[in-house]
């Protein structure tokens, strides 16, 4: 899409912060509950399964949002394969941050727990009761988690170059305040 | 600041090292979270794998307790329960169980007689769908107080060391009265026998939010028949799951559910400990063993009975070990739902 604004809008940066925040987290919490048998392992599975829904419904008012508001075009000067890099990234990111939780949450269903969001408060299952099924998205669950933070460490590799080397304005399009005098 | 190019004075080498920095310092927490930088830690994955034979685990089976029989039946809540636990649980009503007896052994063609412990694990579910699954032995104390020493106790075991055990006992003396109980205590020759404890402590909380610290037993209406190992291998390897089989279709089995409230200072936190005979004991209903089915095709296989599974009006205590089960039932749910293709002659899965 395109347009002439310079940096995302208000409610863009916003969620893309939060979610970081909570992303990061989600990232972290999973990978300590597994390799964890001490008391903490339950508190972290609590945390993890409301955690995951808020990031997925977050994700999804976040992509009502680009659609409606669009993003800030690439510097012009960019070479075509940052370009591709930089588009190719932005749907790897949205396309895990909606469906590592629909993944969870269909392990979940598969495996026949419950998916207990807090106290009384549970989510019906979205999948039949399938060790098969389970399986697999078990799997994809774990690899993919360890690709999204592979990701993550890309964005943030790549952002930063933008921000030290090419000094090009695309940190500024998404830092939550401007660090220098830039017209928005 | 302004955007201006690189000064000749700012090398991007160091810039770029700053990126490469921050990036290496977040993929080090990331490694160190996941335990990568932790060999000593306690992870599901070393719990699940003490638990194997020399052999290996039996592939697409539980890892521990892989012997069972699957049954169908209904828990009876006389209400009582209500006033400890706003479960729905406990109102009275009846609601459907599915459950699983089975034998404290990771190998699932062990003899019933070559096992000392047994179990049984049940899924209760109320209308509204906040169900209740546990995990019970028929022990009175579990054999170590915390999951470390449980560890210890698997690793020791199957140690080539011959002092292995002793340093155990020595450093959890609390096994001894369980191998007085493991050599005292007669056996049954019967699963609807025996009466099977939580020894975990949990905490109920009422509807006015009173939070009290219970254990709960499964008290069988049958009267136990003492029966020596000897006696019972003689029977056959399998004479237990012939014998329940046999007793169920000539009528229901049944059991009482008893919960037993701590006092303040009671050890909740260490199942290896008994509380006193005196504490207050509430009967909260009946569970009732309708229908044996085969664990192949049955019911309860691909269910983890995980202790973690509570509805709201209950929750884990200060007791280390729910926690612990969880991490590790899950492990060994995601390894035995993945290796399916071993667990024999089920192309066609289990019923649901």
């Amino acid at each position: 899409m395109t347009t002439i604004r310079k940096r995302f809008a208000v409610p863009q940066r916003l969620l893309h912060w939060l979610m970081a925040i909570c992303i990061l987290s989600m990232l972290f919490i999973g990978v300590g509950m597994v390799s964890t048998a001490a008391p903490k392992y339950l508190t972290l599975v609590q945390i993890h399964k409301p955690l995951g829904i808020a990031i997925l419904t977050l994700a999804l008012i976040r992509l009502a949002l680009r659609f409606y508001y669009g993003a800030p075009s690439l510097p012009t000067d960019l070479p075509e394969p940052m370009k591709l890099a930089a588009y190719l990234s932005q749907v790897i990111l949205y396309a895990l941050m909606i469906s590592m939780p629909l993944i969870g949450w269909g392990m979940l269903s598969a495996a026949s727990y419950p998916v207990v969001l807090f106290g009384g408060v549970h989510l019906p299952p979205i999948l039949p009761v399938s060790a098969s099924l389970h399986t697999l998205l078990w799997h994809a669950h774990y690899y993919l988690a360890f690709a999204f933070f592979a990701i993550i460490l890309m964005h943030i590799a790549a952002i930063l170059f933008h921000k030290l080397i090419r000094r090009d304005g695309v940190f500024e399009t998404m830092a939550p305040v401007l660090t220098h005098h830039q017209s928005e | 600041m302004p955007q201006t190019p690189l000064s000749s004075g700012h090398l991007p080498v160091a810039r770029l090292a700053i990126i490469a920095a921050v990036v290496g310092v977040a993929a080090v927490a990331f490694a160190y979270t996941a335990g990568w930088l932790s060999p000593h830690r306690l992870t599901p994955a070393k719990l699940v794998a003490s638990l194997a034979p020399p052999g290996g685990p039996a592939l697409g089976h539980r890892r521990n307790h892989a012997k069972g029989i699957c049954f169908t039946g209904t828990f009876e809540a006389n209400g009582n329960g209500s006033a400890l636990s706003k479960a729905q649980v406990f109102t009275a009503g009846q609601y459907p169980v599915v459950g699983r007896f089975n034998l404290a052994t990771a190998d699932p063609n062990a003899a019933d007689a070559m096992v000392r412990v047994r179990g049984l694990g049940i899924r209760i579910i109320p209308p509204d769908k906040q169900e209740w699954r546990m995990a019970l032995i028929d022990a009175p104390i579990f054999p170590v107080s915390t999951p470390q020493a449980f560890y210890d106790l698997q690793t020791s075991a199957g140690s080539k060391d011959p002092e292995a055990m002793k340093k155990f006992i020595a450093a959890n003396p609390g096994f001894l009265s369980f191998l007085s109980w493991a050599k005292s205590a007669p056996w049954t020759g019967s699963y609807a026998e025996e009466r099977y404890n939580s020894l975990n402590s949990f905490v109920f909380i009422d509807g006015s939010g009173n939070r009290q610290t219970i254990r709960w037993s499964l008290v069988p209406a049958a009267q136990p028949v003492p029966i020596s190992p000897e006696e019972l291998a003689k029977r056959g390897p399998d004479a237990l799951e012939q014998e329940i089989t046999q007793r169920v279709a000539a009528g229901p089995q049944r059991w009482s559910m008893v919960i037993t409230v701590a006092n303040p200072d009671d050890a909740t936190a260490d199942p290896n400990k008994a509380w006193p005979e005196d504490r207050r004991t509430v009967q909260v209903g009946t569970l009732t063993v309708q229908q044996i089915e085969p664990e192949r095709e049955g019911p309860c296989r691909d269910i983890n009975y995980d202790p973690t599974v509570l509805p709201a009006g209950m929750t884990t205590s200060d007791d280390p070990f729910p926690a612990a089960r969880s991490a590790a039932y899950s492990r060994s749910f995601n390894s035995r739902t993945a290796e399916a293709a071993y667990y024999p002659g089920t192309e066609k899965g289990a019923k649901q």
